[in-house]
């Protein structure tokens, strides 16, 4: 029964979906459809725009608060006052929030000479929320702003104080190097200008502290604009092994150069059969 | 060969004869031919002679030699396409003034192209030499260095006709003030070499740098000068010292006066009885350049407060005076005492006080 019925009922259905979709009345229907939506969602998104900001930023508040009692709280304390396997969370502003939670490094998989940094776990909307929270306890650095982030500073400029203030731990390339007991300083490729400037403004994990009177945000923004020189730009020299200098090119040459100049001589000395 | 065979066999347990029996070999070779050799070993070196000769594959198929013959005319080709295609390559892509990228492509191609035209020919000569050249074993004998009697003389003769033609060994005035004139010659080259050593006593420049008191810190490399307030918990400036970018040698001074200023808790500072004073508020000041060889020491983590030089990996802890916990330094890092001025910028108290840097053989400690 079941068997010989199904398909038939299958077809009719078929047959009646598409008399519908070919009925004089589907495309007012679709028009209609496309133009609830589009107002709709314009409608929200103006709604949104205009809504008085401290009613969303309390909603983000009070969706960070239960975010951060979900995921942070355990090291940080509910109050953000901090325990004895995190540090207290009070005053480290909105940039430490966001570069933390939004390169990944936070929350912490486990611990270890430093945080690693992994797949982000929240939405851009629910790192927001975090750091919109966090901030509201204490001021401290904020999300940096965008007309620094473009890369349309002095790129020469940014260079010069690259060298100085972040090549002694990030390498010169920005390729990132060792530092002490298994820490290190980690490659700059890549990493979005956002998260550079907040990284610099709050120092994350050992990395000191370049507030804006070190670096003013315009220095800052001739450093993004270096890094993303570097990130376009690929090396004149040919492949770069790294970046990191004697000891990738050294082992290149040791191995591969060494290598050659064995084989040759091998096969110079060997006799013809 | 067998003739080799029967000089081997000769000297063998005759030891007994001493020098007086030697092969013939060793005698044409030792006795006669080396006048200088004093002593004539009882046990030369036997001269193993040649290992049997196997004919190639070459020698004994007539294809053979004619693959080998196409092969080593293949790398010769190989080469002539290398060196086209280097020329072709670096007139197709050109250096681009202002893109890297440009200089990275022609560089490679222009390397390949010339790495094949050498290539080709270096491995097509050694391939003929191997498989198509004559190749059984030769020996070529040594020859003395002495030249005929005849050249000899003839020698002694151009240069007796030039002492007698010139007369420089009979006029002595002549001779002695040219000797005189060429020995002085050198002189002006010694003096002008003489000036390539520092102008000055080194030592005191070693001993010394250009902080003083009063001298604001500066940033590095702009040289703005830094306020007590601009540094805040965890931060790290580079320093240098006021007015150090209007000198003529500037990078001279920098290399001894770099600084790093770090602000840390003052409760995580130990400070010894001696120093009392010489930080502002948790703000301290050490030099940047390594007492070990001298690197840069920068590498500053703001919770451990270690500071890492990279070149050796010497280890100083700032929260005890840079003392060395780690790797060949020898000594901490120079503290330079800082306090603020009236208009709240952090000055120097005074210059470092024990020279700055790695060890030197007149500094006393």
């Amino acid at each position: 029964m079941a068997k010989s019925t199904t398909p038939r009922a299958a077809k009719n259905a078929r047959t009646n979906r598409k008399a519908g979709r070919r009925s004089p009345l589907a495309s007012v229907a679709l028009i209609v459809i496309g133009l609830v939506a589009t107002g709709g969602a314009y409608a929200m998104f103006t709604s949104s725009a205009t809504a008085n900001t401290a009613t969303a930023n309390s909603t983000l508040t009070s969706d960070g608060a239960k975010l951060f009692a979900a995921n942070c709280a355990t090291c940080h304390g509910m109050n953000l006052q901090g325990t004895k396997d995190g540090p207290t969370l009070i005053g480290v502003g909105a940039a430490s929030v966001d570069f933390q939670v939004g390169t990944g490094r936070m929350p912490l998989a486990a611990s270890g000479p430093q945080a690693e940094q992994k797949p982000v776990q929240f939405t851009a909307n629910q790192i927001k929320a975090l750091y919109t929270y966090v901030a509201s306890f204490a001021p401290g650095p904020g999300i940096p702003d965008k007309q620094y982030l473009g890369g349309n500073g002095d790129a020469a400029k940014g260079a010069v104080l690259f060298r100085t203030n972040c090549a002694m731990c990030h390498n010169v390339a920005g390729a990132g190097g060792a530092l002490t007991e298994g820490k290190y300083a980690p490659s700059l490729a890549g990493v979005s200008a956002k998260h550079v400037i907040e990284a610099m403004e709050t120092g994350p994990q050992n990395m000191p502290v370049f507030n804006d009177n070190n670096l003013t945000p315009a220095d800052k923004a001739n450093i993004v604009t270096y890094l993303k020189y570097l990130d376009k730009n690929p090396s004149p020299g040919g492949l770069d092994l790294g970046n990191l200098g004697p000891v990738s090119e050294g082992l290149f040459l040791w191995i591969f150069g060494l290598g050659t100049i064995v084989g040759i001589t091998i096969w110079l000395t060997a006799k013809a059969n | 060969m067998a003739q080799h065979g029967d000089g081997v066999t000769a000297p063998e347990g005759d030891a007994v004869h001493g020098s007086a029996v030697t092969t013939a070999l060793a005698v044409s070779h030792q006795t006669v031919e080396s006048p200088g050799t004093a002593v004539v070993p009882t046990d030369p070196v036997i001269n193993p002679g040649f290992p049997p000769h196997n004919p190639r594959m070459t020698d004994l198929y007539p294809e053979k030699a004619a693959r080998a013959a196409r092969q080593v005319a293949i790398l010769f080709y190989i080469s002539i396409i290398g060196s086209i295609f280097a020329v072709a390559a670096y007139v197709a892509f050109p250096i681009v003034p202002g893109d890297p990228g440009s200089i990275r492509i022609n560089n490679a191609l222009l390397g390949i192209g010339i790495t094949l035209g050498l290539l080709g020919i270096g491995l097509g000569a050694v391939h003929w030499a191997k498989q198509l050249m004559r190749e059984d074993e030769s020996v070529e004998l040594r020859h003395g260095t002495r030249g005929t009697d005849a050249t000899r003389e003839k020698a002694v003769e151009v240069f007796t006709l030039g002492n007698n033609e010139s007369g420089i060994g009979r006029r002595s005035l002549i001779r002695n003030s040219l000797i005189g004139a060429l020995v002085l010659t050198p002189v002006p080259a010694v003096a002008l070499f003489r000036d390539l050593a520092p102008a000055a006593n080194p030592v005191p420049l070693l001993q010394h740098t250009m902080w003083k008191k009063g001298t604001r810190l500066t940033r590095d490399p702009d040289g703005t000068a830094v306020k007590a307030t601009d540094v805040t918990l965890g931060s790290a400036f580079h320093i240098i010292p006021e007015g150090l970018n209007d000198r003529e040698d500037a990078l001279e001074q920098k290399a001894k006066a770099a600084v790093l200023l770090m602000r840390l808790r003052p409760e995580d500072l130990h400070v010894s009885e001696a120093r009392k004073g010489w930080n502002y508020e948790g703000i301290v000041a050490y030099s940047k350049i390594c007492t070990h060889v001298g690197c840069p020491v920068a590498l500053y983590e703001q919770q451990t407060h270690h500071l890492l030089c990279p070149c050796h990996q010497s280890q100083f802890d700032i929260t005890h005076e840079a003392k060395v916990i780690f790797g060949p330094a020898r000594r901490p890092l120079p503290q330079l005492p800082i306090t603020i001025d009236s208009e709240g910028y952090l000055v120097a108290q005074s210059d470092f006080h024990e020279p700055v840097g790695p060890d030197f053989w007149e500094r006393e400690l």
